[in-house]
């Protein structure tokens, strides 16, 4: 079976529900950034499939950048978390709801 | 240089007493406050400064020097339009500019003792100081402009004083009362000006009456002429407090006596006589404006006597006799002696100061009463004020040889002269009113037995120097000042060779319609007989006055006739009433009924619609749950939603 273009689509495709069902449902924050994660790497696949497909060097270049400043949001993610950590005793994200109107 | 230096000094007294005392920096700068003896010596050498600077142009002015004029600096420019504040030193602003300034630093003097126990003393010497600022510039300025800024500047002054007192509320809505009412009288005053420049393109003095020269106006008709002095006039009837729009004058007897004395009888409400002799080309050239002046005039001198006769307030007395007097003079500017007008108006200044500020004495030394009933026997108790006051009272009576006596009596006979007969009539009846109500007054607050309680009467005590001072020199000047104007035929008999002084005079600036001498013979009175109308009218009335009240009030009511002419007067024949049912009650009834639409509708629509985003927004907010996930659930849905959108709908969107 040859893979084509579709398959790496639908393999995208499948991350991005993943990630998008994880962050909406999931309490822990960590895991809700991983899910995260999992969404902009979807992302990340397709530059690169669509790239190969047209024989162009911008998906590659994009993803190299989109990695570099997903690699320094994870840090500051964590950071948070952390910081978040220590006041509340908990990585319950439902706990954050100061901003209810 | 001199003359803007006269206007200007009484301005910066105002402005140090204003910044620095009145406003407590004096203090703050320098760690203690200035004593009232250093504001007192601000306000008052400022306008001795003045006085003698003004005294040394008219002595230029007397020997035979040509009128002053100094420009400041141009104040409009505008297409046709040029004013300049520009000052003018003739011979009649010169007259008013003396009286203003020595009149006025006499009344400083006097508040110095009567104010003296006042809290906001520095801003009452920084009021009175604007107040000789802006007079002297309503009386110098050269151009209608200038005068109106002076006119309104007094006016204001007028108003802060007048409320002087403000804690308490009838003060304060006395002196609203008198801006409101000036400022019916400004409305006319300035659409004369407005009908001025369209006539004649400019708003100089110069400019404007050099055209009317000649007895024809080039290119002006003389409906214009009239429609212009009558607006005028209109003015002079507010700031002159003449029927119908004397009603504030009484009332604004609620600031300071010396105030009373200075601003509501010396000065400023002689501005509207100012302002007609000023305009003399004017009203010379419209002898139908001249006959509503006249009657007007006529009117109000009687009217006021009339009220003043029952009054018992001592203040209230003088102010009606004031608006009696201003009608005077204004009747023989009406019947075209300017000259004599201006003649009264010194005269009157110098004994109706006089009179007010022995009022003030009386009320000090009473401890703030009022009420001539309650007074009686002060002779012995406070004599340089009883003296001064009889001779003022003697004075505005026309007592033969007093000042008051001269200047009413030019003023009768040139009435007569000038063929008003029936106005002279008037003019000798409201003489005889005169003299009764202010012996009347005289009478009841020094003569007699007194009627004061044993308290005020320990308390009663003479004003001290610097009150006194100023009351005997005004009394001077009350008997003498008539020498100014001694008619001819008088001065040949007594051996007086300076008559007509103040005629002569005035005779540069202001119109003279009737050669007086002339008319003399071609009437059935002679002039001796006509001063013998005079005296007898002022003998009659001071001596049914002593007749009347020697013996205290009068108890007893009058009946029927008599009654009701009491009460009309005594009630001030209830004008204030009627004012109060023609104007203001409808006014307050409208004024109430636009309240209330705009409190039950426009109020209420806006602040339902106020209600409606307020609640609305209450309901939004509760979508704002704060969980994280439910907006990260919205976007997604949102964004699904609109891909569907987009794969049905493509084509139609792009």
């Amino acid at each position: 079976m040859e893979v084509t273009v579709s398959h790496y689509v639908v393999v995208a495709s499948v991350l991005f529900a993943t990630g998008a069902y994880g962050v909406v449902t999931r309490k822990n924050i960590l895991i809700v950034l991983m899910c995260l994660e999992l969404m902009l790497n979807s992302c990340n696949l397709l530059f690169v499939v669509f790239s190969r497909l047209y024989d162009g060097a911008t998906g590659h270049v994009f993803v190299l950048m989109s990695v570099t400043v997903a690699a320094a949001e994870v840090a500051i993610g964590l950071a948070f978390v952390v910081s978040v950590y220590r006041q509340r005793q908990s990585l319950n994200i439902d706990l954050l709801k100061i901003l209810r109107g | 240089m001199t003359l803007a230096l006269i206007v200007l000094i009484p301005l910066a007294g105002a402005l140090v007493n204003g910044l620095f005392h009145a406003t407590g920096l004096w203090k703050k700068l320098t760690g203690k406050a200035a004593g009232g003896n250093a504001v007192a010596a601000v306000a008052c050498l400022s306008v001795l400064a003045s006085a003698l600077l003004s005294t040394r142009l008219f002595l230029d002015l007397v020997s035979g020097g040509e009128p002053v004029t100094y420009e400041l600096f141009t104040w409009m420019l505008s297409g046709d339009l040029e004013v300049g504040f520009e000052f003018l030193f003739d011979s009649l602003s010169a007259v008013m500019a003396l009286v203003v300034t020595w009149v006025g630093f006499l009344i400083h003097v006097y508040s110095i003792g009567y104010m003296h126990h006042d809290r906001c003393f520095a801003r009452y010497f920084t009021y009175l100081n604007i107040f000789v600022f802006f007079m002297l510039v309503l009386v110098l300025g050269n151009n209608f402009p200038m005068m109106f800024v002076g006119w309104e500047g007094v006016g204001l002054a007028s108003y802060l004083l007048i409320g002087f007192w403000h804690e308490e509320e009838f003060r304060v809505h006395a002196g609203r009362k008198a801006f409101v009412v000036n400022r019916i009288g400004d409305l006319g005053f300035i659409l004369g000006i407005f009908l001025i420049f369209s006539a004649f393109g400019t708003l100089d003095y110069h400019g404007v009456f050099s055209m009317l020269g000649a007895g024809h106006a080039a290119g002006v008709s003389s409906g214009m002429v009239t429609a212009i002095a009558l607006l005028l006039f209109v003015g002079a009837v507010g700031k002159s407090a003449q029927f119908p729009l004397y009603v504030w004058l009484p009332d604004a007897m609620a600031g300071p006596t010396a105030v009373s004395a200075l601003i509501h009888a010396a000065t400023m409400v002689t501005a509207g006589v100012y302002m007609i002799c000023r305009c003399s080309p004017i009203f010379s050239m419209s002898p139908e404006a001249s006959a509503v002046v006249l009657a007007t005039a006529a009117f109000t001198a009687f009217f006021a006597a009339t009220i003043a006769i029952t009054q018992n307030d001592i203040k209230k007395v003088l102010a009606y006799s004031t608006v009696s007097q201003l009608g005077y003079m204004l009747m023989a500017a009406g019947a075209g002696a300017y000259a004599f007008a201006v003649f009264h108006l010194v005269t009157h200044a110098f004994f109706k100061a006089l009179l007010f500020l022995g009022a003030g004495s009386v009320i000090h030394a009473m401890a703030g009463e009022q009420d001539i009933r309650k007074m009686g026997g002060l002779r012995g108790m406070i004599p340089v004020t009883a003296v001064t006051f009889l001779v003022g009272t003697l004075a505005i009576s026309g007592f033969p040889l007093l000042s008051g006596f001269f200047s009413k009596d030019e003023i009768l006979a040139s009435l007569y002269d000038g063929g008003h007969v029936f106005f002279w009539a008037v003019g000798v009846l409201t003489a005889v009113l005169t003299a009764f109500y202010m012996t009347r007054l005289y009478m009841l607050t020094f003569e007699g037995k007194t009627r004061m309680s044993y308290l005020a009467k320990s308390r009663v005590h003479e004003s001290p120097a610097s009150m006194t001072v100023p009351l005997v020199v005004l009394a001077f000047l009350s008997v003498f000042g008539g020498l100014l104007g001694v008619p001819e035929f008088i001065g040949e008999r007594l051996g007086f060779h300076y008559t007509g002084l103040i005629g002569g005079f005035l005779s540069s600036s202001v119109e003279t319609v009737h050669g007086h001498a002339a008319h003399y013979s071609a009437r059935h009175f002679g002039h001796w007989t006509l001063v013998g109308f005079s005296v007898a009218a002022a003998g009659l009335g001071i001596l049914a006055g002593v007749a009347a009240y020697s013996r205290g009030p009068i108890e007893r009511k009058p009946k029927r006739f008599a009654g009701a002419l009491h009460g009309g007067s005594f009630n001030k024949w209830y004008v204030d009433e009627m004012y109060d049912a023609i104007f203001v009650s409808p006014f307050n009834y409208v004024s109430r009924l636009c309240s209330d639409f705009d409190r039950s509708t426009i109020d209420r629509a806006l602040d339902g619609l106020a209600d409606f985003v307020r609640d609305g927004s209450k309901k939004l907010s509760a979508l704002q749950t704060g969980f994280l996930r439910y907006y990260a659930a919205a976007v997604a849905v949102a964004v699904l939603a609109m891909i569907a959108l987009a794969f049905l709908y493509g084509s139609a969107v792009s």
